[in-house]
């Protein structure tokens, strides 16, 4: 077996400071986050990030082809990518804590964490990303680590040689297929409509052999004893229930904005998406969204990097103008 | 060095430079057979050379019967951190901690040594008030980016209170303990081979549910 290795930057020592009013601190440490911090650094704001972990959820993805300069790579590597141009511009981050609350002041900005410190700015960049969407449907919680899981490159080796079932038809299911047909003996997707993935990536994945493509197919209930056995789901080509049986089953059936700390802070949409306009500005002065967590209609990681630049060079017109 | 290139090495030297006390690093392997356990030897060697506070000792499972049973280790291979004086203070790996479970690694290396990051003091009392003895397992896989903040809290208790020892256990190499734990998605923590928790929860769950376990 050959050793690899992913060492976090654990080079602590540049925190973001209690005592210092920023320009601008970032909620968030992923491609949006990051896109956003070095945007608003070049342009001399006095810059802090504040993240849970850097990367966020690219982390989780296990080959990355659609970033343009790269055809091919792990999550993994375009973060440490990202996090290799930002530490150049040594902007203090403090990782680890999630923020609780913000104080809307009137000349700048409280932001609260759970370790029970408080930072100042005059400006806030929110991209604090997404997490995975649940299927809703009985079962689901109780077989949650027994079988329902909902990060593929995480879970998937304790698979090797079992059959699952993986839920939904975007990229991140079919990529998920792909990856889980490698270890798994075989892979069932289940969806209840049409794939809405990439189609190179739908073609690679019908080449698989021991991939079984279940569309226009809904999953009711998920069943087991000690683990999960089996699922329920309804085939709505033939108008009736299926039994589908696997030992484990990934929900890949999109996401749901990290939002909730702002509820009461700036407008949302009925997702509880973050209400941005093209400037990355939300209906709060002096407080900007981007990436994932926004109500911009694709969650693509060029995208986030995009709207990261335009929050922060927005931002920093607002502060110029304060 | 054959597993941890120039880059890595230069980065862990630079994290290693806080250690305050040495740490030994016990390492048991299985002469008779075991598949990763050369692995596990060249790594922890290059490991061991990052800083002049580490040392490494390697034992035969089999060989240094007396040794695996003081230090509670039954399956290779098997890495227990010991501190300055040689004592064990609860910090297991079962497996390689390569992948992610570096960064675990790392961070049981520097806890040891006595420079590890502080927590509140009112997390810490509650930790030192567990009066009862438990063993916390972490299960992980190496690709797995949010398991080894789990193994560092579960440590990280088990450094505080001489009443608590944790160890990492890699599910693939250790499959069928793996299944009689029900593993399929991880982290999952499980405490004194009971109840179990899943994900890299926030430290305050490691205490509650130490607290509820019965005596």
């Amino acid at each position: 077996m050959g050793l690899s290795f992913s060492l976090d930057d654990n080079s602590k020592g540049n925190e973001v400071n209690a005592e210092t009013l920023y320009d601008t601190i970032i909620i968030g440490g992923g491609p949006a986050g990051l896109s956003a911090a070095l945007y608003a650094k070049r342009k001399g704001m006095t810059t802090g990030i504040i993240a849970g972990q850097i990367g966020g959820q690219v982390l989780d993805t296990s080959s990355v082809e659609n970033y343009l300069g790269f055809d091919s790579l792990s999550g993994q590597d375009l973060m440490k990518n990202f996090e290799d141009h930002i530490k150049v511009y040594e902007i203090p981050t403090t990782t680890g804590s999630l923020v609780e609350s913000i104080e809307d002041g009137a000349s700048f900005k409280k932001i609260h964490t759970d370790n029970g410190k408080a930072y100042r700015a005059k400006s806030i960049i929110i991209s604090t990303g997404s997490k995975p969407r649940m299927l809703g449907v009985p079962g689901e919680k109780e077989f949650l680590g027994k079988g329902v899981a909902y990060c593929a490159i995480c879970d998937g080796p304790l698979f090797e040689g079992l059959d699952v079932i993986i839920s939904g038809g975007g990229n991140s299911a079919v990529e998920a297929a792909i990856d889980l047909a490698k270890i798994a003996s075989k892979v069932k997707i289940v969806h209840r409509s049409q794939f809405r993935a990439d189609q190179v990536l739908i073609d690679r994945l019908e080449q698989l052999d021991n991939v079984e493509i279940h569309l226009q197919t809904q999953i009711k209930e998920i069943h087991g004893e000690r683990l999960l056995t089996h699922i329920i789901a309804f085939d709505k080509n033939e108008g009736k229930e299926v039994k589908i049986e696997a030992n484990g089953l990934f929900v890949e059936i999109g996401y749901l904005p990290k939002s909730e700390v702002f509820e009461s802070l700036v407008k949302m949409n009925d997702r509880k998406e973050i209400i941005v306009d093209r400037k990355g500005e939300t209906s709060s002065k002096g407080i900007f969204a981007a990436g994932d967590v926004t109500d911009g209609p694709y969650k693509q990681i060029v995208i986030s990097a995009a709207d990261g630049a335009s929050a922060a060079l927005s931002a920093n017109d607002y502060v110029n103008k304060l | 060095m054959t597993f941890l290139n120039e880059d890595i090495s230069k980065q862990i030297k630079a994290i290693f430079e806080p250690m305050k006390e040495d740490v030994n690093i016990a390492l048991f392997v299985d002469k008779t057979g075991c598949e990763s356990c050369d692995d596990a030897k060249g790594y922890m060697k290059e490991m061991s050379e990052l800083s002049e506070k580490l040392s490494l000792s390697v034992y035969d499972i089999k060989g240094d019967k007396e040794k695996a049973a003081e230090l509670g280790v039954e399956m290779t291979p098997s890495i227990v951190l010991l501190d300055k004086e040689y004592k064990n203070n609860g910090v297991k790996f079962n497996g390689i901690p390569a992948g992610h479970e570096i960064n675990s690694f790392i961070s049981g290396v520097l806890n040891v040594s006595g420079a590890g990051e502080e927590l509140p003091d009112e997390i810490v009392e509650k930790i030192k008030s567990i009066d009862k003895p438990v063993n916390i397992k972490v299960f992980v896989t190496l690709a797995c980016p949010h398991c080894p903040g789990a193994v560092s809290k579960a440590h990280k208790i088990a450094l505080m209170n001489p009443n608590v020892n944790a160890e990492m256990i890699e599910a693939n190499t250790f499959g069928e303990l793996s299944q009689k734990f029900n593993v399929s998605g991880v982290p999952k923590i499980v405490f004194n081979e009971g109840p179990d928790l899943l994900g890299d929860q926030p430290i305050d769950a490691f205490i509650d549910a130490m607290e509820n376990l019965s005596a």
